[in-house]
């Protein structure tokens, strides 16, 4: 199941990779590290917010809530992986029990 | 209003054939239809093109003093003529035209370059002084007129417009990385720059003085602001009260003309004051103009409506469709002469045609007020995050940038990540470029779609440390809304404003605009007017809507503001863009000019015609990607100027001393 699990987030965090290069980058991901900041980088504009989190919300089949839309959860792509893999285990468990910490 | 163009060789080097004059004068035609003037002498060639609005019987230019010492070639208006005329007259100095270019010869005769301190008005001269073997060239306070230079061997090359330099083929035609990496971020080359390499633009509120061996460039005027404590303490009434008395006296002069004056109405506060003012106290017919547009989300025909309602004048107006701004940007770019990241010149030059058309040649406009009275969401932007910046941790007060731009924050989830955007820089208040960071910043990201070489090329240069240098030493005892003010002024105004969206797009379609809000003595008050009566909380140009109480529909005056935009990627990427804009933007061509990675461009457009909202940088990518391939096109790679052919000065002043052996050659013209 694990492995599983973690085999699937690689993927979806390689789409989510993928999805900001190809529309923020302009197909050039060269200097987009795991840690960079999207806002510090200018790489993201207030249209461009949006766009990602209705991808990421299609890609993981989550639903972000208002307050979780805060740069401390998708300022990164290290941050949006972290977010989303904790959001994914607490539905899958049904939120008894306690979310794995990563 | 004219084109004007020259070559001063102080040390006889070469001849200076005048059919390089009329080759340079010859692609001013737009700006002057109506008739032409040549000057040689010796060292000097000077050139005019005349659009006939004062004196239209005996102002042909060059113009000359009483003893022939002194010529001047002139573009613009002096409206503050006749009074300084009266003056010199009594003076003893004797006119032979009843024109205001007559008048700056003889103020110059008389107080020398201390002249430019008594000018009310917009212009770019030049002057040729016999006496001392000198070129004067000078240009209006704020830069309404044009003014570009360059030197080229020993000549000094100087012209209304670069085409007509560029008419000289031994003057190099390419473009500047580091002007670039400038309109890439400000909108527009810093003052003094052009796009093109070596091609100097005299920066507003400075003169050249060209002599054997030399040229100095050197500031006669800035932009006016006091320190706090030299500011006015009058009653929020007095200053109304005497605002609108300049506010008048600046229409009054700028209506004089011998031809009727019209003015543009686009629904907002400023020119519906003008129009207003106009209107009851000068001329209850005076023919108005407008934009209206295709796409409703730029429309502001409503309020147009109103106006036109309200004043009862006679109103015309242009639609500017999508299509339609899409195949006139070429058009637009060969009379800016720079890259564009907007599209918003285009449907302004469209609507100078239909001026035109309808048999006008003047027209006063309400640009300038929102510098002058503080009427931009910027300095409201810069007061929010200012006042965030003493608590940053105030959910209260950043939710205060949600009140300026309600448009972008109309999805209540993204409020946080937004709000996220603006806190950034909040640490930095006290860089005297506060204000203007985060807008350059983001446009700055545009430089994502330079090649390798062209980032390269402009190295480790930072245009704000260029902006930083050029802010004069008591910048910092000013308030903060006066600092952004001059910033934008600066930056913004003179290069953007008063270029493409103002001078070329009007004269390209033969058409002067005149600008009451930026008259030198309104200036001048509202310089030492507290910024409190501009900026009052967050209601922006505070004092001139109190001024317009009465004047204006209290619709007009409570509607919030809303800036002149036009569409980019509906219009760019229309389906009826012409072939040029395809081939433009294919990848030969990109790879050809050398100037964007061809790649991301690509990714970038096929984003743009896949979004339905496109964002802002992207917008702007687009604008600046496109206009840059199309004007290195049509200056660089295949200079083909539309020279009018039928140029034939209607006055040769020949006072060359030998014999020309052959004036007709023409092997240098381009």
């Amino acid at each position: 199941m694990g492995s599983i699990a973690v085999g699937k987030n690689l993927d979806h965090s390689a789409r989510v990779r993928e999805f900001i290069v190809e529309t923020f980058l302009f197909g050039d991901g060269d200097d987009l590290r795991d840690d960079t900041s999207f806002l510090e980088s200018g790489l993201i504009d207030s249209t461009g917010i949006l766009e990602l989190v209705e991808f990421i919300e299609q890609t993981y089949l989550i639903k972000i809530k208002d307050e979780e839309l805060v740069p401390g959860n998708l300022d990164s792509l290290e941050k949006i992986a972290r977010f989303s893999e904790r959001k994914l285990q607490a539905d899958s468990v049904g939120g008894n029990e306690t979310p794995a910490t990563s | 209003m004219c084109g004007i163009a020259g070559i001063f060789q102080p040390d006889r080097a070469a001849a200076i054939s005048p059919d390089m004059l009329r080759a340079m004068i010859s692609v001013l035609g737009h700006r002057g239809p109506d008739e032409s003037g040549i000057y040689l002498d010796d060292q000097t060639g000077l050139g005019q093109t005349r659009l006939s609005i004062i004196d239209l019987s005996s102002g042909t230019q060059p113009i000359h003093n009483e003893d022939k010492t002194l010529w001047i070639v002139f573009n613009g208006e002096i409206f503050n003529y006749i009074e300084l005329r009266e003056k010199l007259q009594r003076k003893g100095h004797r006119f032979y035209t009843t024109t205001d270019t007559e008048v700056i010869l003889h103020l110059y005769e008389e107080k020398g370059i201390d002249c430019l301190k008594e000018l009310n008005g917009q212009f770019a001269f030049a002057i040729r002084d016999t006496r001392q073997n000198m070129l004067f060239l000078a240009r209006d306070r704020v830069g309404i007129r044009p003014l570009y230079y360059t030197h080229c061997g020993p000549s000094l090359i100087f012209a209304s417009e670069i085409k007509s330099i560029f008419m000289n083929r031994n003057v190099s035609r390419e473009l500047d990385p580091v002007s670039m990496d400038q309109i890439f971020t400000f909108w527009s080359p810093l003052p003094g720059q052009s796009v093109f390499k070596d091609v100097h633009q005299l920066p507003p509120g400075h003169y050249l003085l060209a002599t054997e061996g030399k040229t100095e460039v050197r500031k006669y005027w800035d932009i006016p602001f006091c320190p706090k404590a030299d500011q006015l303490d009058w009653s929020p009434d007095l200053i109304c009260e005497r605002l609108q008395e300049l506010l008048l006296d600046a229409i009054r002069i700028r209506l004089r003309a011998d031809v009727p004056v019209g003015t543009y109405l686009s629904g907002g506060l400023d020119s519906s004051g003008i129009t207003a003012l106009v209107a009851r106290n000068f001329n209850h017919d005076v023919k108005t103009f407008g934009i209206r547009f295709e796409d409703p989300a730029f429309d502001e025909g409503e309020y147009q409506q109103q106006m036109v309602a309200f004043l009862g004048t006679d109103y015309t107006e242009l639609m500017a469709t999508n299509a339609g701004i899409g195949e006139s940007l070429p058009d637009v770019l060969w009379h800016c002469e720079t890259p564009l990241l907007r599209t918003a010149p285009v449907p302004l030059f469209l609507l100078s045609r239909l001026v035109h058309d309808s048999g006008i040649k003047v027209v006063l406009t309400g640009e300038g007020a929102d510098e002058v009275f503080g009427g931009y969401n910027i300095f409201r932007e810069a007061a929010v995050r200012r006042f965030w910046a003493k608590n940053p941790g105030s959910q209260a007060r950043a939710d205060l940038i949600g009140q300026l731009y309600p448009y972008i924050f109309d999805n209540p989830r993204l409020k946080r990540m937004l709000q996220s955007f603006f806190a950034q820089g909040l640490d930095q208040t006290d860089d005297p470029l506060f204000s203007h960071l985060i807008r350059w910043e983001n446009t700055a990201r545009t430089k994502t779609f330079f090649s390798d070489d062209l980032r390269a090329a402009s190295g480790s240069y930072s245009g704000y440390e260029q902006v930083r240098e050029m802010l004069p030493p008591e910048f910092g005892s000013w308030d903060h809304l006066a600092q952004a003010q001059y910033l934008e002024m600066k930056v913004f105004m003179g290069n953007y404003l008063l270029a493409s969206q103002g001078d070329r797009v009007a004269m390209g379609n033969s058409v002067e605009i005149r600008l009451p809000f930026l008259d030198p003595n309104l200036m001048e008050f509202m310089g030492r007017v507290p910024s409190v009566w501009k900026l009052l909380g967050l209601k922006e140009k505070y004092i001139l809507k109190r001024s317009f109480r009465g004047i204006l529909p209290d619709s007009v005056l409570a509607r919030p503001k809303h800036p002149y935009r036009a569409p980019i990627a509906d219009s760019l990427l229309h389906a009826t863009a012409s072939e040029q804009t395809q081939e433009m933007l294919s990848e030969g061509a990109l790879r050809r000019n050398g100037l964007f990675n061809a790649k991301k461009v690509a990714h970038l457009i096929k984003k743009l015609q896949t979004s339905s909202e496109p964002g802002e940088v992207d917008s702007m990518a687009l604008t600046g990607i496109l206009s840059s391939q199309i004007l290195h096109n049509r200056f660089v790679e295949d200079f083909q100027p539309r020279t009018d052919r039928r140029v034939e000065p209607a006055l040769i002043i020949d006072r060359r001393s030998a014999p020309q052996v052959d004036p007709r050659r023409g092997d240098n013209i381009a």
